[in-house]
């Protein structure tokens, strides 16, 4: 049944391949908003669905690419186990390829490692219509280039995701959510020194002078962490809610943003040095992974927002706008932009995968 | 690599060409091309494998690196970089035609931000010496080979090293922001950032562990994590290795994640006793090794939740370390295990592939029959956690048959190893020891996708070449089948 997707895959690829047809590789469709326009014939990955394998004492699932995420979750939930850098589920929707190929990451993603950490494996069908695996389903593995991680964030520019092998995780013995007053510059501060101390912290918000922690890990290292550092411990429903709105961006300056969208502002991902201090750029701003990722919602012109981001030692990627037209994504070196086009080469020589989904020119 | 040699009067041609454009670019002493000068070059930690190279450069500044590949590039020269040459797969073995670049001089811990929790260093800096430098300030570099007093950060992101805390705290690849370096042609490049993503490709994913093939890496930015504040260990003794073996999983099944869980077979642990005194169960079918760190209550709870478990699993004996000092005893018998592997035979092969945690006792049990089949001993040691395993194959390498028929018994372990869903290298890389097992593991398309990655990189091809993937040619010479995955027709049955 499995195969029998797998293989009407290859088929329109060979047809797309033939007719010189662009493809939009495409699962549930929830992250539609994000990256440079989709062009070309709908691939639709859901028919490729469900867990190939799963064991939970090798920490491993290997799953196939259609296959949603809640999905997944649930099976993984019900182990005790979990996807550690929670990746945001937008509208409920998404499939494991679509989490792999965009790359996000959610609040533990600091304390935790990305996507691509957590990538030990994947089966790619490339422009030539050939299934090639790489990585495995191990922990520690060096054979040839490591080219499955380099899948996670591609935005499917290099072929299609068919199946890949998750690391996954136990979930926390304990979990606490503590609550600071704090400006952000002190926030920034004090993140930072936190992270320098042996203390279990997973996750950081800060908005609008809260600093909201997240301590994850024994029972014993959590109770004492929540000991030294203070700060108003927030009732687990309470918290449980707020990390998910958080995660999931449906929490109220999401929401807002999302408003803010419509009234022709844009919502920036800036990814910037931990240690960055606060940015001198107007709009209202959430800071995570503690002090890495500030969201801002600005209607400020995107090459200021760019300038700022870079000069922080940073990027900005124009993640919901409705006038895309300054590039979603920061433009790349010369070098790394050649080094883009050769890879793109290598694997869909005749580029029919997602173009221009990445940059408007690959 | 393919290509026949070219004859004794070409190659001293050849030399002297290279000599003549590369020395306006550098002092005299750092560029070697005399025999007894080359020599000490002609391997790395892989000493069954030796090759000279035409000259050995040894740039000290990022603008003799850019000129010196610029000049070969143009000059069409292979260029092999080198670290400390502590790598156990023959990747920086030297090319006949080509230029060794020994990046020993980057030898400078440029910064350390305690704030940020990252050091910038150049690629010749030792592992452990970061380490060090960190400790002041309550941090430390979390990968930790085994080679670390010696091994450089720039040989550890080639390699995507590993050590005996990875399970916890990942690979190099996990802990590195940033590399700089240099293409063939010459131009600086960076992969990586100070921010935890970039735009575009996350190409640091690839060079990290792409052992020097794609670019010279001259600096890392590496991540710094907080020393724990204490460590403990427990030793397990098992009288099966299938009970030990099972043991390993149900910790892991029980949603520990140790900092460390180490096993050794019987012969290993004869071997390491008789070199470091450290009090090891000879008894014992296998030993664990199970290290938690911490604060002291995490500590304490782990290490309680851990000895259930290895009770319940079946341990004949447990010792929980009481002190640093026992804690440090006990691992260095662990540490020490190619030394002393070393005291108990002329020679040894290490092997390093990765199997799924379950099949640890299938495959020490496969072992000890290929021991019987090729008439040579082996001795385990092995990184339970993450399935990495490391089998010293004991041989007299002045006895050609002996070596013959180590390499033999090796290829059997990775053969194996594949046909039971795991992979031929978990640590130390391809390099050229491993290329007919690459073979096996990766179908042709797959290894020709690998090479057009390389060619994306290196289009002219001059960077560490002929290493980690083997040409269609060489796999038909080695004539075995191309293995899916765990995926081998009857794969439960004994092949031995």
């Amino acid at each position: 049944m499995e195969d029998m997707a797998q293989q009407a895959l290859i088929d329109q690829v060979k047809v797309a391949l033939a007719t010189d047809t662009p493809l939009h590789v495409i699962g549930h469709g929830s992250k539609l908003f994000y990256g440079e326009a989709p062009r070309g014939e709908p691939l639709d990955l859901t028919p490729l669905s469900g867990i190939s394998s799963y064991e939970p004492s090798e920490l491993v699932v290997t799953v196939r690419a259609g296959t949603p995420l809640a999905e997944l979750e649930a099976v993984l939930t019900e182990r005790n186990q979990c996807l550690a850098f929670e990746p945001p589920l937008f509208g409920g929707r998404g499939t494991v390829g679509g989490m792999i190929s965009a790359g996000l990451a959610g609040p533990a993603r600091a304390s935790v490692g990305s996507v691509r950490d957590y990538v030990l494996g994947a089966t790619l069908l490339n422009g030539r219509a050939e299934v090639l695996s790489f990585g495995g389903q191990v922990m520690k593995n060096v054979a040839g280039y490591d080219v499955s991680r380099l899948l996670a964030g591609s935005m499917g520019f290099l072929g299609v995701i068919l199946e890949a092998s998750l690391k996954v995780l136990p979930r926390p013995a304990a979990t606490a959510t503590l609550r600071f007053d704090m400006a952000q510059a002190e926030a920034l501060v004090r993140l930072n020194e936190w992270a320098g101390k042996p203390l279990p912290l997973n996750a950081s918000a800060w908005w609008d002078g809260a600093l909201v922690l997240r301590l994850a890990g024994a029972e014993a290292a959590v109770a004492a962490a929540r000991k030294a550092l203070g700060g108003e411990v927030i009732e687990a429903g309470l918290a449980a809610q707020f990390w998910g709105g958080l995660r999931h961006q449906q929490d109220e300056f999401f929401i807002g943003a999302e408003r803010a969208v419509e009234g022709g502002a844009a919502l920036w991902r800036l990814s910037l040095p931990q240690t960055a201090p606060p940015l001198a750029l107007p709009g209202e701003q959430l800071i995570e992974w503690g002090g890495a990722q500030r969201w801002l919602t600005t209607a400020q012109p995107g090459a200021q927002v760019r300038e700022t981001a870079l000069r922080a030692g940073g990027h900005a990627t124009l993640f919901r706008a409705r006038d895309k037209s300054g590039g979603v994504f920061t433009p790349l070196a010369p070098s790394l932009m050649r080094i883009h086009q050769n890879l793109k080469t290598a694997f869909d020589p005749k580029g029919i995968f997602n173009p221009g989904r990445l940059y408007t020119s690959l | 690599m393919n290509a026949p040699l070219p004859s004794a009067s070409g190659t001293a041609a050849r030399q002297a060409e290279i000599v003549t454009a590369l020395s306006p670019l550098l002092p005299a002493h750092a560029l070697l091309w005399r025999n007894e000068d080359t020599v000490p070059y002609e391997c790395d930690g892989l000493t069954a494998y030796r090759q000279k190279p035409l000259l050995v450069a040894l740039p000290e500044t990022e603008a003799q690196v850019a000129a010196i590949l610029k000049v070969c590039h143009a000059l069409q020269v292979p260029v092999v970089a080198r670290g400390a040459g502590t790598g156990l797969s023959g990747g920086a073995m030297p090319h006949a035609m080509g230029v060794t670049l020994s990046l020993a001089k980057f030898n400078k811990i440029l910064r350390i931000d305690p704030l940020a929790r990252t050091a910038s260093v150049q690629c010749g800096v030792r592992n452990l010496a970061l380490s060090e430098a960190a400790a002041p300030m309550g941090l430390y570099y979390a990968p930790d080979p085994s080679s670390q007093i010696a091994c450089t950060l720039g040989g550890n992101v080639a390699e995507n090293s590993g050590g005996v805390h990875c399970l916890k705290y990942g690979l190099t690849l996990h802990n590195v922001l940033r590399v700089r370096g240099f293409t063939m042609d010459g131009e600086a490049i960076e992969f990586g950032g100070e921010a935890l993503d970039v735009p575009g490709l996350d190409l640091l994913s690839v060079m990290v562990g792409s052992e020097g093939m794609l670019a010279v890496i001259t600096e890392v930015l590496v991540r710094l994590v907080p020393k724990p504040m204490i460590a403990r260990c427990i030793m397990a003794s098992f009288d099966d290795v299938r009970k030990a073996g099972d043991a390993v999983a149900n910790i892991i099944a029980a949603g520990i994640i140790p900092a460390g869980l180490e096993m050794m077979d019987r012969p290993m642990t004869a071997a390491v006793e008789d070199f470091v005194h450290a009090g090891y169960d000879l008894t014992a079918e296998a030993i664990l090794l199970c290290e938690s760190d911490g604060t002291p209550e995490e500590v304490a709870e782990e290490i309680a939740r851990m000895e259930a478990v290895l009770a319940a699993s079946g341990a004949t004996r447990m010792e929980v370390s009481a002190d640093e000092a026992q804690r440090l005893k006990f691992w260095s018998g662990r540490k020490n295990a190619f030394p002393a592997s070393g005291r108990i035979s002329p020679d040894y092969m290490c092997m390093d592939s990765t199997i799924p945690r379950k099949r640890v006792a299938d495959i020490l049990l496969a072992i000890q029959e290929m021991e019987k089949k090729y008439q040579l001993r082996c001795a385990n040691v092995f990184h339970a956690g993450d399935g990495n395993l490391h089998p010293l194959i004991l041989f007299d390498a002045s006895d050609a048959d002996q070596l013959h028929r180590c390499e033999l018994f090796g290829a059997d372990i990775l053969e194996t190893s594949v046909a039971m869903g795991g992979t031929v290298t978990g640590e130390h890389g391809v390099g050229v020891e491993k290329l007919n097992s690459m073979c096996v593991q990766f179908s042709p398309e797959e290894r020709a996708q690998m090479l057009a990655v390389k060619t994306a990189f290196d289009p002219a091809g001059l960077l560490n070449p002929g290493k980690v993937i083997p040409t269609l040619q060489r796999c038909a010479e080695y004539g075995r089948m191309h293995v899916k995955r765990g995926m081998l027709a009857f794969a439960e049955i004994p092949r031995f």
